[in-house]
């Protein structure tokens, strides 16, 4: 019986010789290639990096609060008895390989070995122990972390709605509604009460706490809390149509005082300008943009999209994908679409359905008077 | 040791086989289907891999410009649509089609022509699913298309051609589990106990069961979608009373058997190949084959571990976590097995013997990482980011397809008479295996660090650019490395070494035929006596328990039996297949498609009317 | 090469009919799934019924039963006509084989007429959760029992055609299996659906 049992031969060498010529060309070419299209990189407008105050803003590693640490310390715990089961067996498998690998093209004789029934109770017995062993901080974390806060801690309670592609948080003890940038007081729970107003989303910050969906139909919960105050960011972490990537949201922890005094200013309606540019913005506003944007205190009143009553005073807009700057602005409302992939022909706003916003035909008169307009809704 | 003529290719019934296309299109033989569905899965995986590679290059730089959102949604759904339905349950198919027989010493399949309509119907399906790209756009909603993102836009057609094209190709999985269920039953060589019948076989009869049970569940959950989307139902529609948590349901209940069906043959080549290139039997045969059914069982008690932050409630979810953290026990049963198969052996390490073992290093990461999974508040971080696709690419590319590979490179030898060379087959593993690591060890920490899945571009600013570079530079060494396959392929179709009936000293049935089978696979139906029947004719056990050889080795070159009845080949599987085909692109462009419906029916009834009243096998004598 | 006493099955004739009995067993374990993952729609989404009508306001039991006895009288002829395959009666195993395509055929009539008084009743699939799903359940199961009607009909006319040599009997069984199984699914459908109505 002849093996085949490697390269013999002259053929196999001419082989050999084209193919790694052939091969590190292919190997250069491809090289080239990725060198040239990562300058198809596209422009930052976002600017996480002047404002983060770390290099990984999302990091699950580097937990900020007591749910976070929670659920770090169980995958540590994991993560190690995990890591000591691989370098067991890896190195099983490599020492065993080399151990009595074939020598010299000749083989030894072989024992015919068929099993031994009590390693096979050891194998069976040793993974459940452990699996056992896991499984008691893991169903303890689980409902420690699922229950609802106590009544002494008093939570915060926030309505969270998910939309595509952006958040609506609504603060009921305020009075609240806001988008994308939720502000909560750090060292107190916050109680999240969550739905979608479409397709399923999920409700994620890292740093904070696992993830939840939002699921229309049904109501969902997360208790979140920060140690100390401080800027987290977060993104929707479930598939939820074409801007998927650019529905993110960004959580500030604050002293009780300076939550305090941000609630008090975020519940106070707005008396729209009377003069000048922002007049004029203000007009074309309840033109162009009150079919689906509120401004609490005037007769803009449509929650189909963001409220915008404060909208200066926040960071960033549009799903908190973009910084919120005039410039930015500015190519926003020159056509939306341009900026965040969305599907605004398909929006239907009698029967609630909104994919996003249309390019709304502005002259560049009209935005400029906009963004003087949006400037002053602090 | 076994000497074969050339085998006589005189048969004593059944009209000669037709020749070239019509040839291939009539056939009933289980080796041409198996090539067939062989071949099929090779060219989707060229597909599948383009479609990763323009991810990749979209996701190696921050705000990447290169793909638009619309059309990355479409390459993530279509790559792991096609990867999945496409490439690694056809290519398990196109063993299990090939080998299946020849394990059990049988001359076909149960079901010849229903095997070929099986066949066809994959094909049209792959064809249906990727098409859509050229007609109208692909499906965009994820491969696990959630409800009720799948529903919302009903004026665009792409997840209809999700819908309907997903049905079609578990169709024709359905169709061969009950085909395949019942070889197994019923056309065991005489001799042949459950018990003798080789690994791979055990782990195709778990898989038929596991698609016989899972199928049907989807394929409710589909109707529903696509009735939502056009006929104006109400299951999905959360508005007026629908709920999207049943899709999830419905959908796992199905998906998490389906990742079995898509590891389990895997198991099975390795358990062939790992006692071969080591000289000794698989080591706890017994125990191999019954953790493979308890995997069977178990898997359908875990579905909603991929429901962990769907809202469930802690009951559940600690439930789901358990059944998760259990079913872990028997998979490392097998790994340990294997451990000890190689154990003690004579390891010879050819390319499949090099496939095999990477398959157990790279499966131990990914079922590792699967464990971390199923620490239900771990997985609330992990779940939707790069983690959980580092842990499924490791299992499902680490694991399944490097063990087809191996595969592969095993069973080339008998499929085409012809070796593949030893020396590309090396360069072709060890640059796969740096090319895989390279590209998905780094999306673990990129789930950690808070990377979610599914998302068309990154900012900057999160410390994501460097592992997606360096992931991106990886993925083309993968395809680099295939390129060293089709050259192998290439150059030793004509001028390879010359194979012979058994090149690796092999322990099973199949290689007691010449290499090719002859048509009739075997010229007298052997009866069994052992597992590793073939083995046991070569060697005798001596008194320390090693092997030595028989003398005079056993004699293959048997005179072919009288009246071998084979089954004819027949056109009617693939013209009711081509007439379900037209019938689906009709039902996707209703109302005006229901001409086409109508036609497609027509063909269809044609079809089948035909192949009922057609006899299996012509008696010519 | 040992010689055995097990002479190996006549080469390359695998029983047929055997296998094809047990191709139906397997198949129908599939249809247990497919109906299971139906009714459990239609038990998550009964009591969701919108604006339309509740299922104690359309369903009319009376009717009901008699169109189930209607089916189960179906499965005893159907039974006959197995029997009468089994002693080569193959005059009355057509008779009985187009008489339970026959009482199929008055079931199937039921529900269409029950349908449609469900409809005038504003009931209809896009009424409700609960509409979708009845009416998915209850015609999946109607079209596997026309389904059946057809395979009878076809057997009846290949016997009658002399195509349904001796020994073919064994289609009758498998299409039995078949025909008692769809009737199986009816009764539960009939519990769960109609009588136990919450």
């Amino acid at each position: 019986m002849s093996v085949n049992d490697g390269d013999t031969g002259v053929g196999s060498r001419v082989i050999e010789r084209t193919l790694h010529r052939k091969r590190t060309l292919l190997m250069l070419l491809l090289f080239a290639a990725i060198l040239v299209l990562s300058a198809c990189a596209g422009t930052d407008r976002l600017g996480i990096d002047s404002i983060a105050d770390s290099d990984l803003p999302q990091n699950s590693l580097d937990p900020a609060g007591p749910a976070a640490r929670s659920i770090d310390g169980l995958w540590w715990l994991v993560f190690w008895i995990a890591t000591a089961v691989f370098v067991m067996v890896e190195a099983a498998l490599v020492f065993t390989i080399f151990k009595f690998r074939r020598r010299d093209g000749k083989d030894r004789p072989v024992k015919q070995v068929h099993g031994s029934t009590r390693l096979e109770i050891a194998w069976t017995i040793v993974p459940v122990v452990l699996m056992a062993a896991l499984a008691i901080p893991t169903i303890a974390t689980l409902f420690e972390l699922r229950a609802e806060p106590d009544p002494s801690e008093n939570a915060l309670q926030i309505g969270v709605t998910g939309h595509q592609w952006w958040w609506e948080f609504y603060y009921p003890e305020y009075g609240i509604t806001t988008a994308n940038e939720m502000h909560i007081p750090a060292g107190r729970a916050v109680y999240l009460t969550m739905t979608s107003a479409d397709v399923i989303h999920s409700f994620w910050v890292p740093r904070l706490n696992g993830k939840r969906d939002l699921v229309p139909g049904r109501t969902t919960n997360l208790t979140m809390e920060a140690d100390e105050p401080g800027l987290f960011f977060g993104q929707c972490a479930e598939f939820c149509g074409i801007a998927h990537a650019d529905m993110r949201q960004r959580v500030f922890a604050e002293s009780e005082s300076d939550f305090a005094a941000w609630a008090a200013a975020q519940a106070e309606p707005v008396t729209p300008p009377t003069e000048g540019l922002a007049a004029a913005g203000w007009d074309t506003f309840q033109i162009s943009c009150s079919s689906c944007h509120a401004i609490d205190g005037t007769s803009a009143v449509a929650k189909l999209a963001p409220d915008l009553t404060h909208f200066a005073s926040r960071t960033t807009f549009a799903g908190a994908s973009i910084a919120r700057t005039d410039g930015h602005l500015r190519e926003w409302l020159r056509n939306p679409v341009d900026l965040k992939p969305m599907r605004p022909e398909f929006n239907d706003l009698s029967a609630g359905r909104v994919l996003g916003m249309p390019d709304l035909d502005l002259t560049e008169q009209q935005i400029d008077e906009l963004i003087a307009f949006l400037d002053t809704l602090e | 040791m076994a000497t074969l003529n050339p085998p006589r290719e005189e048969l004593h019934s059944s009209g000669p086989a037709r020749e070239g296309v019509w040839g291939w299109l009539t056939t009933t033989d289980h080796k041409k289907i198996g090539i067939l569905y062989g071949g099929s899965a090779i060219v989707f995986f060229l597909v599948g891999g383009i479609e990763a590679l323009l991810i990749r290059v979209q996701l190696a730089v921050p705000n990447g410009e290169f793909l638009s959102a619309d059309s990355y949604s479409q390459m993530f759904t279509m790559h792991a649509t096609t990867m999945v339905f496409l490439v690694v349950m056809p290519a398990a198919a196109a063993f299990t089609n090939y080998f299946l027989p020849l394990l059990i010493g049988a001359r076909d399949v149960a079901f010849p022509r229903l095997n070929a309509f099986s066949y066809w119907v994959f094909l049209f399906g792959g064809i249906f699913l990727t098409t859509s790209f050229f007609l109208g756009g692909a499906p965009d909603g994820g491969w696990f298309g959630y409800a009720p993102l799948s529903t919302q836009l009903n004026e665009v057609v792409r997840m209809d051609y999700w819908a309907l094209g997903l049905q079609f190709v578990g169709l024709a999985s359905l169709l061969a589990s009950v085909n395949f269920i019942t070889t197994i039953f019923a056309m065991r060589a005489p001799g042949m106990t459950l018990m003798r019948m080789p690994v791979f076989v055990w782990m195709a009869l778990v898989i038929n069961f596991l698609l016989l049970f899972s199928l049907p569940i989807i394929t409710v959950g589909l109707i529903e979608v696509f009735l939502d989307r056009n006929l104006g139902t109400l299951f999905f529609d959360a508005a007026n009373g629908g709920d999207p948590i049943l899709w999830q349901h419905l959908f796992w209940l199905f998906g998490h058997p389906e990742v079995y069906v898509l590891i389990l043959p895997a198991m099975g080549v390795v358990s062939e190949i790992l006692p071969t290139f080591s000289r000794k039997p698989l080591f706890g045969r017994s125990f191999v084959i019954f953790s493979g059914i308890a995997i069977g069982f178990m898997g359908f008690g875990v579905w909603a571990h991929h429901m962990f932050t769907a809202g469930l409630g802690p009951v559940a979810e600690a439930a789901f976590a358990l059944t998760t953290m259990f079913i872990a026990v028997p998979t490392g049963v097998k790994i340990f097995n294997w451990l000890g198969t190689i154990w003690g052996g004579s390891i010879r390490l050819a390319t499949p013997m090099l496939f095999s073992l990477g398959f157990i290093a790279m499966f131990v990461i990914g079922g590792l990482s699967g464990v971390t999974h199923s620490i239900a508040p771990a997985d609330w971080q992990q779940t939707d980011t790069y983690y959980v696709v580092a842990h499924l690419h490791y299992v499902l590319f680490g694991g399944a397809v490097l063990g087809l590979l191996g595969g592969l490179y095993y069973w080339w030898p008998k499929i085409t008479g012809k070796m593949l060379h030893e020396g590309l087959g090396k360069i072709h593993f060890w640059s796969i295996l740096v090319g895989f690591n390279l590209t998905f060890a780094p999306m673990h920490l990129l789930g950690l660090n808070g990377m979610p899945r599914r998302t068309y571009r990154y900012p900057e600013g999160l410390g994501f650019e460097f592992w997606n570079f360096l992931a991106t530079l990886g993925s083309f060494l993968i395809a680099a490395s295939m390129l060293v396959l089709f050259w192998n392929i290439y150059r030793t179709w004509r001028r390879g070494e010359v194979a012979g009936p058994d090149p690796w000293d092999g322990r099973t049935l199949e290689w007691t035929t010449s290499s090719p089978p002859p048509v009739y696979n075997f010229a007298q139906i052997p009866v069994v006596e052992h597992e590793d029947d073939f083995w046991h004719r070569k060697y005798t056990t001596s008194e320390d328990g090693t092997s030595v050889a028989i003398d005079p080795p056993p004699n293959m070159d048997l005179e072919p039996d009288a009246n071998i009845h084979l089954p004819s080949p027949s056109f009617y599987p693939a013209l009711a297949a081509a007439g379900m085909f037209v019938i689906l692109m009709g039902l996707v462009y209703l109302p005006w498609g229901l001409v086409a419906v109508g036609a497609g029916f027509l063909a269809t009834m044609w079809g089948l009317f035909g192949w009922s009243m057609e006899p299996l096998t012509r008696e010519d004598h | 090469m040992t010689t055995e006493t097990l002479t190996p099955p006549e080469q390359g004739v695998p029983d047929m009919n055997n296998m094809r009995k047990i191709a139906m067993w397997v198949f129908l374990g599939s249809e247990v799934l497919f109906f299971g993952s139906l009714i459990t729609t239609f038990l998550i989404y009964r009591t969701r019924v919108g604006d339309g009508p509740s299922a104690s306001q359309v369903f009319d039991i009376p009717f009901t039963s008699i169109s189930s006895f209607i089916l189960l009288m179906s499965s005893l002829t159907m039974v006959l006509a197995h029997h009468a395959s089994f002693r080569k009666d193959w005059r009355q195993m057509r008779v009985w084989l187009l008489a339970t395509a026959a009482l199929g055929m008055v079931f199937l009539a039921g529900q269409v007429f029950e349908f449609t008084e469900f409809v005038d009743h504003g009931l209809t699939v896009t009424t409700s959760p609960f509409g979708s799903s009845f009416f998915l359940l209850t015609g999946v199961h109607g079209a596997h029992v026309a389904v059946g009607v057809l395979l009878l009909a076809a057997t009846a006319f290949m016997s009658f055609s002399g195509r349904l040599r001796d020994g073919e009997g064994m289609n009758v069984e498998i299409i039995g299996l078949y025909w008692h199984f769809v009737d199986i699914v009816w009764i539960v459908i009939f519990t769960v659906v109609y009588l136990l109505q919450v």
